[in-house]
């Protein structure tokens, strides 16, 4: 569904990707998990062309994303919605409104439609009681929501979360979590998620790569990633919770 | 220049309610709000004319053409200049960080995302209402200049009301007006097209925020400088 071929990206004197190989397959969730800065977010940028690679091209269904512009541009990222990290709502417009924004600016809908659509999305990631609140008299957790409701309120084939449960508490994390897999098991939608969270991505993802120094150094299945035998993964795995675990078998609990 | 122009073209949109409620929206916060301020810096502005040049009209007897001396200076050239700064500073610095902020949060991304053009959405109703609103305010602050100098003429000079208005009006013609009305229509789209260039070139976070209100100050004040200087030798030399 998208194929990253050879995709490189240097920015300054850095080189962020190099000669990145990945394939998202449709239906599936792929996390892309990795140390900070290694590209992980300049990765999820380039398969909706807010990137464009140095070297190499991105697939969609078949379509250059990265050698497209105008109407074809358009049409491509209409399959996509996208959480960004922080939400990115718009501070002037209230829940409601942010969620309603591409319906009314990309759509033909009466007011009625699109009231009863953003209600759906909203009661779907369970702020349908915060509607007229503003982005800044809520929390981290529910701007995330919000932006959710947002991405997937024009009913997109494919979703990108960036970071989507950072800077959340582990309650909030695991709500994003259900909806992230709800999304995926209800509506067939294809996810694309960086993060850092290990949690989330061995509890909901199909498949997860591992992006170190520019390269996806492991692509496998959550069961296989931690049998993987690769150094960076193994000690990916120990910063999060391996250690934590020996920690744990060394004191006999 | 570019950013402009597609501006322009995305005029074709002030047809759809929603980008004529976000003109009017962008009039009240841009213009309205600056009201106060303007209603200030031009009333004393036309009180410092007046007692500048009414203190060595007196000196031959002349005082009595303070009026003129305010109304000409407030049309042509203070009036625009006055509007134009202060807007450079207050709503020129304000856009230029709101967008910086959006560059930065990634809602211009999103919007991309969305497919809706930030040009069209965020330059075009900010562009449409200044350029209605810089003329009217420019206006205003030349009322209230030539009220200003009158009191300072009927207080610190001894020149009675009607003579002061009565001179005001005799001196000043309609292309006194119409060149006041040009600057300050050009100061206002000068104003936003730097604002908005400015804050979509943000990048490095708060700093760079910084930055690009900084500059659009600083590039607004230049530029209204240099083009009304080139306006005033154009229609007056």
């Amino acid at each position: 569904m998208i194929k990253l071929e050879n995709v490189t990206k240097i920015l300054g004197e850095r080189r962020i990707l190099d000669g990145v190989n990945l394939e998202v397959r449709r239906g599936e969730t792929l996390f892309v998990v990795g140390p900070s800065g290694t590209g992980k977010s300049v990765t999820l940028k380039h398969m909706i062309r807010l990137m464009t690679p140095d070297e190499g091209r991105v697939v969609v269904d078949g379509e250059v994303v990265s050698e497209a512009a105008g109407k074809d541009l358009e049409r491509i990222r209409d399959k996509f919605g996208v959480l960004f990290q922080g939400g990115a709502l718009l501070e002037w417009l209230n829940v409601a409104e942010n969620v309603a924004l591409p319906l009314r600016e990309k759509t033909k809908l009466s007011e009625d439609e699109i009231d009863a659509k953003v209600m759906e999305k909203l009661t779907m990631v369970g702020l349908e009681k915060d509607m007229v609140k503003y982005p800044s008299e809520i929390s981290g957790g529910m701007r995330k929501r919000v932006g959710l409701a947002r991405a997937i309120v024009m009913d997109p084939q494919i979703i990108l979360y960036d970071e989507p449960t950072s800077g959340l508490d582990p309650v909030s994390s695991r709500m994003i979590d259900r909806l992230i897999d709800h999304l995926k098991n209800e509506l067939g939608v294809t996810s694309v998620v960086v993060t850092h969270d290990l949690h989330s991505a061995l509890s909901i993802g199909t498949r997860i790569a591992m992006l170190t120094g520019g390269k996806i150094v492991e692509l496998a299945t959550p069961g296989d990633f931690v049998k993987s035998q690769v150094d960076e993964v193994q000690q990916f795995l120990e910063s999060q919770f391996i250690t934590v675990r020996g920690e744990w078998e060394k004191k006999g609990l | 220049m570019l950013l402009l122009f597609e501006a322009i073209l995305c005029m074709r949109h002030l047809f759809k309610r929603r980008n004529r409620v976000e003109v009017l929206r962008q009039m009240f916060t841009g213009g309205i709000k600056s009201l106060a301020v303007i209603t200030v810096v031009a009333s004393f502005t036309g009180m410092i004319l007046a007692l500048q040049t009414g203190i060595e009209m007196r000196r031959f007897g002349q005082e009595v053409y303070i009026g003129a001396a305010v109304m000409v200076s407030m049309l042509r050239e203070m009036g625009p200049f006055m509007t134009g700064l202060i807007l450079a500073a207050s709503v020129g610095s304000s856009i230029a960080a709101q967008m910086g902020t959006m560059v930065v949060s990634e809602e211009i991304a999103a919007l991309e995302l969305m497919s809706i053009n930030p040009v069209r959405f965020l330059v075009m109703p900010r562009l449409v209402a200044m350029a209605i609103m810089t003329p009217f305010l420019s206006f205003y602050s030349c009322i209230m200049g030539v009220v200003g100098g009158g009191i300072v003429g009927m207080t610190q000079l001894n020149v009675p009301w009607s003579a002061y208005i009565d001179n005001a009006t005799r001196f000043a013609d309609n292309k006194d007006l119409f060149v006041g009305m040009l600057k300050a229509f050009l100061f206002g789209i000068i104003i936003v097209i730097i604002a908005c260039h400015q804050g979509f070139a943000t990048t490095q976070g708060a700093v760079g925020v910084g930055n690009a209100t900084r500059r659009t100050v600083i590039l607004s004040f230049l530029t209204i400088l240099i083009v009304g200087y080139m306006i005033t030798r154009f229609f007056y030399v």
